[in-house]
């Protein structure tokens, strides 16, 4: 049931990026209103797939890098998903669905074991952290994705290259508002999600802070996105800077999602 | 006599180019005196705007003239002749009437439609008509393009595509600050294109104007024009910051903004960003703007590659306006040919007529007695044999007008009969304003 799910969601994600990607070609209002149908329809079968798998197993899938995957293109179309209907700015499915496609296919591959939840993990403070952590890493992953539209409407702009594309980008200062509000929502989850992480350790561990990868690398992530919020506030960094910098930022989430693993965990 | 244009256009060469060849209205009379002055040149006007810079001159040796006003163009701006050469066009004849006719109507502009062309062209004229550049072809050639222009104005509906390339501005706009509701636009100078865009950007919500000119006054009537504020233009850069929108379309002879200011005032809005279109000719604001980090700096020429895709459209419009343009060749070519006749012609009687209306004063006066109603049988009589004795004259002109060897009678006639009128009729030619 939970297989018959994910394979739907692959193959409607499959599709919505195909839509989007058609959408970066020809400008049809029919395709793109048919490219958010057809990932909403497979953002539902995911999530219904998430459900299926938690309520067998007992523990959200977060445990594992399969799993772990599946839930942060999960939480990465349903940001997308929040700020299309927010913007209307259709044309970020286009670099943000193809990054969640990739996610849930790697996911996929991996070889799923079954296993035992480690005793460890059988903290509500664990369940809360990981849930945090991953809603901001969505919220990263769309400032990224926004921030390389940002760079290429840029580079139209300052290069005058008036051509289909530009035509379909939003504006610069819409990219700029969504990836602001990408960091305001992002920021304070990844802030709660590191003390929650750490009351974890604390419980499991009995250290709060016991400066393994994961944590000295999370601590990496918040200090850049602090000082690129902390810029944008006080001395107004936007453009470029703020897009390269949260291009920067998404970079080392992902590195330090897929590289550096929990030593508590495993 | 032949019409030859000479000159580059936004379609032949980029704004680098036209900036070194623009001639500055301020010091017009200098170039005018030179080029009526070339050898072979008769008549000459210089129309120098943003987009183009031609040469409209009278001349009996086409290719003399033209090669002679290309190095003139050359010289006067110091540029190596093979560099401008190359942007150059040249017309003579019809192609040369057909030009002008399309310039003055807007079909040849960057912008097809817009209406500042017809102005500059007249205010050009004016400069040549006052510095007496210009003579009864460039006249009566000028007024006629200026008339044409009109028609094509109020028979087509061209003239409201001139609204595409501020539509293009705002669009243009739209794609940097997104929303325009509480944007701010600046005014830099003074131009139908700048004010046009101005207009539109406030009906497309933008929240407020402010307008800066270097005559206070003349800024202040535009504020109050468009509900603004006007802002001196010594404080030009301690409001620059305020600013969302910057239209740039001043007479300065150098840049007024550059890079630092910019710099400086998008410092002052903690970077939001900031849109500069420049549409003045030499430009107003420094290219290097456009290196500015949130600095978003255009030109004319660029606002055109977007109006471009907009002109599919209006094709119908231009057609039609081609057709009124082909009439009128028509007609003024017809103009040409008989021109140094009717002159002729006109002098001619205003000649006999004189003599015979001083013969008759003075036949009148020396009578003692006069018999009823004489005086008006002599007026008859004179007049009849006048009339008589030009009839055949003006017959044989008028066939030789249309036939083309016209000049052989016209320089026999003027100095047979001492017709200086032929040199200048600016009475009837005065200009329009």
């Amino acid at each position: 049931m939970t297989h018959l799910f994910f394979i739907l969601t692959v193959a409607l994600y499959g599709c919505a990026t195909a839509a989007y990607l058609a959408c970066l070609l020809r400008t049809s209002p029919l395709l793109t209103r048919w490219a958010g149908r057809i990932l909403a329809v497979g953002f539902t079968a995911h999530l219904l797939s998430t459900i299926h798998l938690a309520s067998k197993m007992k523990y959200l899938p977060l445990t594992n890098m399969q799993e772990s995957l599946s839930f942060f293109s999960l939480a990465v179309v349903g940001g997308f998903i929040f700020f299309e209907r927010r913007y209307k700015v259709a044309t970020l499915g286009s670099f943000i669905i193809p990054v969640a496609l990739l996610m849930l296919i790697a996911s996929s591959s991996l070889h799923a074991e079954v296993r035992l939840l480690p005793p460890l993990l059988q903290s509500n403070w664990f369940w809360f952290h990981a849930l945090l952590a991953f809603a901001s890493y969505a919220c990263f992953t769309i400032a990224a994705g926004v921030a390389v539209m940002y760079l290429i409407q840029r580079y139209f702009l300052k290069k005058k290259h008036f051509g289909a594309l530009f035509q379909k980008l939003p504006s610069l200062e819409t990219m700029d508002d969504i990836s602001y509000r990408c960091l305001t929502v992002g920021f304070p989850l990844l802030t709660v999600a590191i003390i929650s992480g750490s009351i974890w350790s604390e419980q499991a561990m009995g250290s709060y802070w016991v400066w393994d990868h994961k944590q000295t690398w999370s601590l990496v992530i918040w200090l850049i996105y602090a000082a690129l919020l902390h810029g944008r506030l006080t001395i107004g960094w936007r453009g470029k800077r703020a897009a390269v910098l949260s291009i920067i930022g998404f970079i080392v989430v992902l590195f330090t999602f897929l590289v550096m693993e929990h030593s508590i965990i495993w | 006599m032949n019409i030859i244009v000479v000159g580059l256009s936004h379609k032949t060469a980029t704004v680098e180019i036209r900036e070194k060849v623009a001639f500055s209205p301020n010091q017009i009379e200098k170039p005018l005196g030179e080029l009526i002055k070339l050898e072979g040149i008769i008549e000459g006007v210089i129309v120098s705007t943003c987009n183009r810079v031609e040469i409209y001159a009278t001349t009996r040796d086409i290719a003399g003239g033209i090669a002679r006003i290309k190095r003139f163009m050359a010289e006067y701006h110091h540029l190596p002749f093979e560099t401008l050469e190359s942007h150059l066009y040249c017309y003579h004849a019809e192609t040369a009437i057909r030009h002008v006719f399309r310039v003055a109507s807007s079909l040849d502009s960057m912008i097809v439609g817009e209406p500042q062309i017809l102005g500059q062209i007249k205010t050009s004229y004016g400069y040549a008509a006052e510095f007496k550049s210009s003579g009864i072809i460039l006249n009566r050639f000028l007024h006629k393009a200026f008339s044409v222009a009109k028609r094509v104005r109020t028979e087509t509906k061209i003239a409201s595509s001139a609204v595409s390339v501020a539509f293009a501005a705002v669009e243009l706009a739209k794609k940097i600050l997104g929303d325009l509701s509480d944007k701010t636009v600046m005014l830099i100078g003074a131009g139908e294109m700048c004010e046009l865009a101005a207009k539109h950007f406030l009906n497309s919500g933008a929240k407020g104007v402010m307008v800066t000119n270097r005559t206070f006054e003349r800024a202040e009537r535009l504020a109050e024009e468009f509900g603004g504020e006007a802002v001196r233009f010594e404080s030009l850069f301690e409001h620059l910051y305020r600013a969302d929108i910057v239209l740039s379309s001043t007479g300065a002879p150098h840049c007024i903004i550059g890079p630092k200011d910019v710099e400086e005032a998008i410092k002052r809005r903690r970077s939001k960003p900031i849109f500069f279109i420049d549409i003045a000719v030499p430009r107003d604001i420094d290219p290097k703007v456009d290196n500015v980090e949130n600095a978003y700096l255009f030109t004319v020429d660029h606002l055109q590659e977007i109006v471009q895709a907009n002109l599919a459209q209006r094709g119908l419009e231009a057609e039609k306006a081609e057709e009124i343009i082909d009439q009128e060749i028509g007609q003024f070519h017809k103009w040409l040919s008989t021109l140094e006749v009717t002159p002729t012609i006109v002098a001619l009687r205003t000649r006999f007529d004189e003599i015979r209306r001083a013969e008759l004063d003075k036949t009148i006066a020396g009578w003692k007695e006069l018999p009823p109603d004489a005086e008006k049988r002599l007026e008859a009589l004179t007049v009849a044999m006048m009339n008589k004795l030009l009839h055949s004259p003006t017959f044989v002109l008028k066939q030789a007008g249309q036939g083309g060897r016209v000049d052989l009678y016209v320089d026999a006639l003027r100095q047979l009969f001492g017709l200086e009128a032929l040199q200048r009729d600016d009475e009837e030619l005065e200009l329009e304003e």
